[in-house]
């Protein structure tokens, strides 16, 4: 009755990361070897989910223990989505990190695929321990990937960047107890038909468990006031590390849109409307915040990390409400949102390698090396990254500004994407202009003075670019087909966003003899 | 027993957070022990405070205590020694490698390496 390829996403990266252990010994070669093989596998896994999924949610009892008892995997339209462009950007990440970075410290790959399988999980898991669990592990094998590398500054942004995620687990512990207590059950179907007819004494303490789940999954995908760890440790990350991470945020997004949709659909206890009333407010605020950091940076890094608090505020700004238009455009720019991250990290990565001690910072001294290429390649990001047409920013930021058309509040929300695009389009102009545009006249004078003293422009030290320039390539081709297959990618948003908004079918699956709820 | 086992939670979670508050790393970490303790006594406590119950199905017994927190509390458990364990070894390796404990990064130590060779960018700092 089980359909078992619904756990494979979870058991093939479980069982590559212990396998990397002990391949430790069979040299680097080895492990990129079974770390490419094991995520080429995983795509083709998540593309075959994606077509699975089309036939309405799938329940997978893990042990056939029978529901509610057992812990659940849920695989619907909307995990397999996530599914799919996790597996994407690893692709990716890992494609630029076997060019290089993956020497710099070890077990990198092991721990780039227990992050994948926390990533993996948390996006099937149908019971909220469970997703407490996957979020640890994804968090445990992020702490070693922030660090990867080394040096004082990773070590001490692991270090903040774990001591916040551990007090966001213990605030999800009390969540998920007060949950428990109130309604006797972890099964997120089992609870969304609880919630339903609960008594009014405990509607408090309901309400209570839902805003602390909220304020974890708002620290886990920066939403503002609990935005600030992310330009630190997203600075101080590995690329390809940094470049998965843009998952990571997108993993808070989704356990959002899921317990929204899913548990406090109805309304019951007033929590839909108080997360509402919350999360709107907060989105917009994020998005200012970060178009604010955008304007102010100094370096690449601070750029693109506030780009990522920016689109993390404009997603949740149309997710925040439930109708089936500003969560199609939400999914939709997320997908966007998370290939773009990607590629902006990778792209950043690269062009502070060729500049010397100057790195990554705003100033016009220090020649871009193959500024014409980069310098391409950063404007087509900028673009994308801002929302200007013809890229996949664009049609999502129109989809998410036709989605709030008419809605409550819909005026300022307006006011504030609009407003932060214009703030993220100067950055971005200033940004590219300091790097590509006067650094060339700045180098040309400083080499009439005879005080160059920045090796000469190129590829550095005989390190060929190529290979991390196509990854780069292939990231921002692939929201280049986001936006050109637009249509078909709107359907199959529209048709994700539709069964979220039909909960019964969700729970259906899991328990089939489920009361029908109000949508 | 209620307001004994309230008033502890209570405690230990404001100790911890008090101790989270601290400039240097290893308060910051006992901080964090002590949120875990707590958040474990009050998971435990989400299953009713009760005495003299068996948590396990036997002939004859109506009344059980609720072993699920229990096994909640023993996952929690599991996982919070191993991100302590974690986060000592960050902090221990960060206080070697800069001489100081402190929390705050200096920004002397915002030096990182970029690119997927050796080249010049290996070492760069970034920020101001």
């Amino acid at each position: 009755m089980n359909n078992h390829w619904i756990i494979a996403p979870v058991l093939l990266p479980a069982f590559t990361a212990v396998l990397l252990v002990v391949a430790q010994r069979g040299g680097l070669r080895l492990q990129r070897l079974l770390s490419a093989a094991s995520v080429v596998a995983l795509l083709a896994i998540a593309v075959g989910l994606w077509m699975l999924a089309q036939g309405g949610p799938l329940a997978y009892a893990v042990g056939d223990w029978p529901a509610p008892f057992g812990i659940f995997l849920v695989l619907d339209r909307l995990s397999a989505l996530m599914l799919l462009v996790a597996a994407v950007v690893a692709a990716a990440a890992l494609a630029y990190a076997v060019l290089g970075w993956d020497r710099r410290g070890a077990h990198f790959h092991t721990l780039f695929h227990f992050q994948l399988l926390g990533i993996n999980g948390s996006f099937l898991t149908g019971d909220v321990f469970n997703l407490f669990v996957f979020f640890e592990i994804l968090l445990i094998a992020s702490y070693g990937l922030v660090a990867h590398g080394g040096g004082a500054w990773r070590l001490k942004s692991g270090f903040q960047y774990a001591a916040i995620n551990l007090v966001g687990s213990t605030v999800f512990l009390f969540a998920v107890g007060l949950m428990y207590g109130v309604t006797g059950t972890l099964n997120m179907a089992d609870l969304a038909v609880r919630v339903d007819d609960l008594p009014a004494g405990d509607h408090a303490l309901l309400r209570v468990a839902a805003l602390l789940l909220f304020t974890v999954f708002a620290v886990k995908c920066a939403l503002a006031p609990f935005h600030w760890w992310l330009p630190g440790t997203y600075s101080a990350g590995a690329a390809p590390a940094v470049a998965l991470f843009a998952v990571l945020t997108k993993v808070g997004a989704y356990a959002i849109i899921r317990m929204h949709t899913l548990v406090f659909a109805s309304d019951a206890a007033g929590v839909s409307a108080s997360l509402q009333q919350l999360l709107l407010p907060a989105a917009a605020v994020t998005l200012v915040l970060g178009a604010i950091g955008v304007l102010a940076s100094r370096t690449l890094l601070q750029l693109a990390s506030h780009s990522i608090v920016a689109s993390m505020g404009t997603l949740l700004l149309a997710a925040a409400g439930l109708e089936e238009r500003q969560l199609s455009a939400a999914l939709y720019y997320l997908l966007h949102s998370c290939l773009i991250g990607a590629a902006l990290f990778l792209l950043v990565d690269l062009v502070a390698a060729g500049r010397g001690r100057l790195a990554d910072r705003l100033l016009p001294e220090a020649p871009a090396p193959r500024a014409l290429l980069l310098g391409t390649l950063f404007f087509v990001a900028g673009m994308a990254m801002v929302g200007m047409p013809p890229l996949s920013g664009f049609v999502g930021k129109v989809a998410i500004l036709d989605g709030l058309r008419g809605t409550p509040g819909g005026g300022v929300a307006w006011a504030v994407l609009l407003g932060g695009s214009l703030l993220l389009l100067v950055g971005y102009a200033r940004a590219g202009s300091t790097l590509f545009w006067k650094a060339p006249a700045a180098a040309g004078a400083g080499a009439g003075a005879g005080a160059m003293p920045l090796p000469a422009a190129g590829s550095p030290a005989g390190q060929s670019t190529a290979g991390p320039i196509a990854v780069v390539c292939l990231l921002l081709g692939a929201t280049a087909a986001l936006s050109l297959l637009g249509g078909a990618v709107m359907e199959a948003t529209n048709a994700t966003a539709g069964e979220l908004l039909d909960r019964n079918l969700y729970i259906r699956a899991v328990l089939p003899a489920a009361p029908h709820l109000e949508p | 027993m209620e307001p004994l086992v309230a008033s502890g939670i209570g405690m230990l979670t404001a100790a911890g957070v008090y101790l989270m508050m601290r400039r240097r790393t290893m308060p910051v970490v006992i901080g964090l022990t002590f949120l875990s303790y707590g958040v474990n006594l009050f998971l435990f406590a989400m299953g009713r405070l009760a005495v003299d119950k068996p948590p396990i199905l036997s002939p004859g017994i109506t009344d059980y205590a609720d072993p699920l927190p229990q096994a909640l509390v023993l996952t929690a458990i599991v996982i919070s020694f191993g991100m302590t364990a974690l986060i000592v070894v960050l902090a221990l390796r960060g206080y070697l490698d800069t001489g100081s404990d402190e929390v705050e990064i200096r920004p002397e130590d915002r030096l990182r390496d970029f690119g997927s060779g050796t080249g010049p960018g290996a070492g760069a700092r970034s920020g101001e």
